[in-house]
């Protein structure tokens, strides 16, 4: 049985110049343990859908989905006091400014005791010995001295592996990152990225690693969903997706890259990506695909298993897997 | 060792560098609350180099390790503590207000973060005629030519003159960033970390836009980035900083080839690749970022490398010409 | 080469101009509406005060001195006085309708007084800091720890009472939080890379103070200026009703307000209407306040 199974999901936001859909008709399946990456460019709706799986999206925003299941339990159907009894628990969230996103009024074993007294109980001394031991797992030196440290004493770094420390504190089974090293530096980057990679593979976590990297996901996910515009355009395995893309979006996002420059000038995408008000018809992507043709502009192509992927193309790329 | 530094950074330029740099450094004094002494925080502690036109160095390095204080100094917005400044010929250490004020107009800037780097209350046209307005005694009629001009030249419709910044995305926002700097026809653009705020697509869009702009005005760029894939498409220079000193600084193909620092071969191996063959092995470095102001005895990156010896800890390396480049570490002979 | 870049600039889709936004946003906030409209009508009477009172505010009805003429809703009303007629027998309506004139003269030269000092003040302190920032900043400690209308009090006794130097009585006890609000939101402003670019091209301090950052700090004290204009009339009538304002015969609400105190059991309509002038002319500018507040804050930040 998959851990977390979508079919269909859409949030959609009033605004004053109509509806926006934010997230439009995501599949997703994810397995125990998996590590996932999700890409796109900003505004492209992946951190609204994994926002809509933790039920945080706020009022005006609008959840729609035809199965949204995690381990079992149906999400749409729950309860919201149920729901909390899953989020925080079974699935976690760790954010893309571990600063802001500790309370700096509290020391961090005092948060992190918080959360194992919501979701865990057991007696103060426990708490305080499980918390040292999370501090300890996440890699912070000297765990048991930085208990009674206020977040502003600590590095960027250290404060995200609080987070960490915090979001695995109830073991849970699906932990959901997103933009997770933005905000570091490269070589503490590289340690943090590390530190959740194997995490996950210790202790069979499953993992959603939201980035707009692609080397980031190119080095720690097991599997990729890239997303363009509110839709998710292809889905492969992650070395195979950076060796043949399939979606013009997704060789063309990959064409860009400096790294991957075969001469001085770069390769650009032309255009924008389209916002609220000039959405077009057909493929989202037809006004700037290069591969563009009348049956894009009229009809919207489905995601589908087409040559070893899954894409939403009338014509996915071709090409030999060497 | 200044002059060595200059030397070999551009063997096969003959002109006259546009910028130099001697064994330049900023200080502050920071008070530390009430009961501690006040401490000094030597931002950058001595940093040697030099830029011509149509070149690129690229600064490289973690939160901390003084590029952006580099870069205040440069366009002049702080004065240096000690070292030498020479833009275009001129010292800005010992300039005054009435030198500095000729200097300006050929240094410019573009910042990383398009969207704070407009003021919100002006229009695109107010935001790019405003240098000329400052610096030259044009019309109000040639100021808007002009600068129309400019906003045709990185792509932007003219019309949009009296637009506002937040009407705009990102990638647009930082043309207009562009333009503004280029306006006063400057000799060194300042360009710190101007395409990390981008998205893929958009920052090849604005890079491409300024290597364009490069080779039709023949700038020099002082390019400030922490990505190191951007730097190995756009620089010809490599500096390499840790903690407000340079590490190993010289041509880009030699360090890119074979880097000889320790810190230099971490951020190598610590920026994410997605081609499985470019993917060194990872070298990930332990420990934090030691704060400035208090920072390490000896070599300053000792207690995160791998190479560290008793000798480290005691003795600060001096920047050495090895291999084609200048590093500052004792066992830069073992390093690879 | 040109053509190469030129494609990617699109247009942005309808754009709104950032007032318009304002606007727009002001419009859906239905109390800011109320109190707005309220205020245009007030400005109409002030304006037209001539016009539109049926009688001069000082003109005595000596009729209505012998017999008290109560207002409309009242049994023996004369039909000539809508709202009836005070102790001196002057029509209170058109005492009213001219009393708009010095609430609207009082609040708009107190919040223009206090403003532009405190603007003036929060800019040097906020730019210049050391030292100039410790004596500016704790002057402004010391006016704030005096109660405003104690403080109030004590510059008319030096200047001597009047409409005039209570309004500048008022004003002072109003420039610490104009100072303030001004200096905080110079120092938001101050390190963010647009004003590095202004510095970059070479913008001396008196430009970057006056045309780059000042209006980026305007938000926050246009909510001020408006939620502190009903303070100034509410300040300016006590000072008034203390017998320090205005002096009769003036039709100012408050001065009015304190000369019919003793009558609030024989002619209450005498009291109670200059209340409730002050009273919903102050509620007026609180919701226009509290609108553009919600209007002009979060829309700035993004």
């Amino acid at each position: 049985m998959p851990l977390l199974e979508i079919r269909n999901l859409a949030v959609e936001f009033q605004t004053h110049r109509g509806p926006f859909r934010a997230v439009d008709g995501v599949d997703l399946t994810l397995e125990p343990g998996e590590l996932l990456g999700v890409v796109g460019e900003s505004g492209s709706g992946k951190s609204v859908t994994m926002l809509a799986v933790m039920g945080l999206i706020a009022w005006p925003g609008k959840v729609t989905a035809d199965v949204m299941r995690f381990d079992g339990i149906d999400l749409m159907s729950l309860s919201d006091s149920d729901r909390r009894k899953i989020v925080g628990k079974d699935i976690a969230m760790i954010f893309q400014e571990p600063m802001t996103s500790l309370n700096p009024s509290f020391s961090v074993g005092y948060q992190i005791m918080e959360t194992l007294a919501v979701h865990e109980g057991g007696s103060r001394r426990e708490r305080r010995r499980r918390t040292i031991e999370l501090l300890e797992q996440v890699g912070i030196p000297a765990a048991a001295s930085r208990l009674d440290s206020f977040p502003h004493q600590l590095s960027g770094g250290m404060c995200q592996r609080v987070m960490i420390a915090m979001a695995i504190a109830c073991n849970p089974k699906l932990l959901i990152a997103d933009e997770p090293t933005t905000a570091l530096d490269v070589t503490i980057q590289a340690q943090i990225l590390d530190l959740l990679v194997s995490l996950s593979r210790e202790r069979n976590m499953a993992m959603v690693l939201i980035t707009h990297d692609m080397g980031v996901v190119a080095e720690t996910a097991q599997r990729v969903m890239v997303m363009y515009a509110s839709q998710q355009v292809e889905e492969q395995p992650a070395e195979r997706l950076f060796e043949q893309p399939r979606h013009p979006y997704t060789a063309a996002l990959l064409e860009a890259l400096p790294e991957r420059a075969l001469e001085k000038r770069l390769n650009t995408i032309p255009g924008v990506v389209p916002g609220i008000a000039d959405r077009p018809s057909g493929c989202v992507f037809n006004p700037r695909c290069n591969f563009a043709q009348e049956r894009c502009r009229i009809e919207q192509p489905l995601l589908e298993p087409k040559l070893g992927a899954r894409v939403r193309c009338h014509f996915p790329i071709r090409g030999d897997v060497s | 060792m200044s002059a060595v530094a200059a030397a070999t950074l551009a063997p096969d330029t003959a002109t006259k560098p546009v910028l130099e740099a001697r064994d330049l450094q900023r200080h502050y004094r920071i008070g530390r609350g009430w009961l501690r002494q006040a401490a000094t925080l030597k931002a950058v502690a001595g940093a040697s180099f030099s830029l011509t036109a149509g070149r690129t160095l690229a600064v490289v390095g973690e939160s901390g390790c003084g590029k952006s204080t580099l870069a205040r100094m440069i366009t002049m917005i702080e004065r240096p503590t000690a070292g030498h400044l020479m833009i275009d010929g001129t010292d800005i250490v010992d300039a005054d207000k009435q030198q500095l004020h000729v200097l300006r107009p050929k240094v410019q800037m573009v910042f990383q973060d398009p969207y704070g780097s407009l003021n919100p209350r002006k229009q695109v046209g107010q935001i790019l005629s405003e240098p000329l307005e400052i610096n030259t005694d044009k019309s109000g009629k040639e100021r808007m030519e002009i600068a129309r001009a400019m906003m045709a030249r990185v792509g932007l419709r003219p019309e949009f003159y009296t637009r506002y910044p937040h009407m705009f995305s990102g990638g647009q926002r930082q043309r207009i960033a562009i333009a503004r700097a280029l306006i006063l026809n400057p000799k060194i653009v300042v360009a710190d970390e101007p395409v990390s705020a981008l998205d893929v697509s958009i920052r090849a869009q604005v890079l491409n836009l300024l290597m364009d702009l490069q080779a039709e005005f023949n700038l020099a760029y002082l390019f400030i980035s922490h990505d190191l894939s951007v730097v190995r498409h756009i620089a010809d220079e490599l500096m390499v900083m840790y903690l407000g000193r340079p590490v190993e600084q010289g041509p880009k193909q030699v360090i890119f080839a074979e880097p000889r620092h320790p810190y230099t071969q971490a951020l190598l191996a610590a920026t994410p690749s997605v081609d499985p063959k470019a993917r060194s092995k990872r070298l990930t470095v332990k420990g934090e970022l030691p704060s400035p102001i208090d920072p390490p005895p000896g070599c300053a990156f000792h207690r995160r490398c791998p190479f560290a010896t008793e000798v480290c800890g005691i003795e600060r390396p001096e920047l050495r010409s090895f291999a084609g480049r200048m590093v500052a570490c004792h066992h830069a002979e073992k390093t690879l | 080469m040109t053509d190469i870049t030129l494609p990617a600039a699109e247009p942005v889709s309808r754009p709104i101009s950032p007032s318009r936004e304002v606007w727009l946003s002001l419009k859906a906030n239905k109390g800011a509406m109320a109190g707005l409209i309220v205020i245009v009508l007030l400005v109409i009477a002030a304006v037209f005060a001539d016009i539109i009172a049926p009688y001069h505010y000082a003109q005595v009805f000596k009729e209505c001195v012998v017999e008290v003429c109560p207002p409309a809703w009242r049994e023996g009303s004369d039909p000539r006085f809508i709202l009836g007629t005070d102790a001196v027998g002057r029509d209170l309506w058109s005492r009213l309708i001219h009393g708009s004139r010095y609430s609207l003269f009082i609040g708009s030269i107190v919040v223009t007084i206090s403003l532009a000092a405190g603007i003036l003040f929060g800019l040097l302190s906020g730019f210049f800091r050391g030292t100039i920032d410790i004596l500016i900043m704790r002057a402004m400690d010391i006016i704030l720890s005096v109660p405003s209308l104690l403080l109030a009090l004590a510059i008319v006794a030096i200047l001597g009472s009047g409409l005039l130097n209570a309004m500048i009585a008022v004003a002072i006890t109003y420039i610490p939080h104009y100072a303030r609000l001004a200096r905080a939101a110079v120092l938001t402003e101050l390190p963010k890379d647009y004003v590095t670019a202004s510095r970059v091209a070479g913008a001396g301090t008196l430009r970057l103070m006056l045309n780059t950052v000042l209006p980026n700090c305007l938000a926050p004290l246009i909510v001020q200026a408006t939620l502190s204009f009903s303070t100034a009339i509410l300040d300016a009538a006590a000072l008034g009703f203390l017998g320090y304002g205005a002096q009769a015969p003036t039709p100012e609400w408050g001065t009015m307000l304190a000369d019919a105190r003793s009558l609030i059991r024989s002619m209450p309509w005498v009291v109670t209407l200059p209340g409730l002038a002050i009273l919903i002319t102050v509620l007026a500018f609180n919701l226009l306040g509290d609108g553009l507040r919600d209007a002009l804050d979060p829309k700035l930040k993004r």
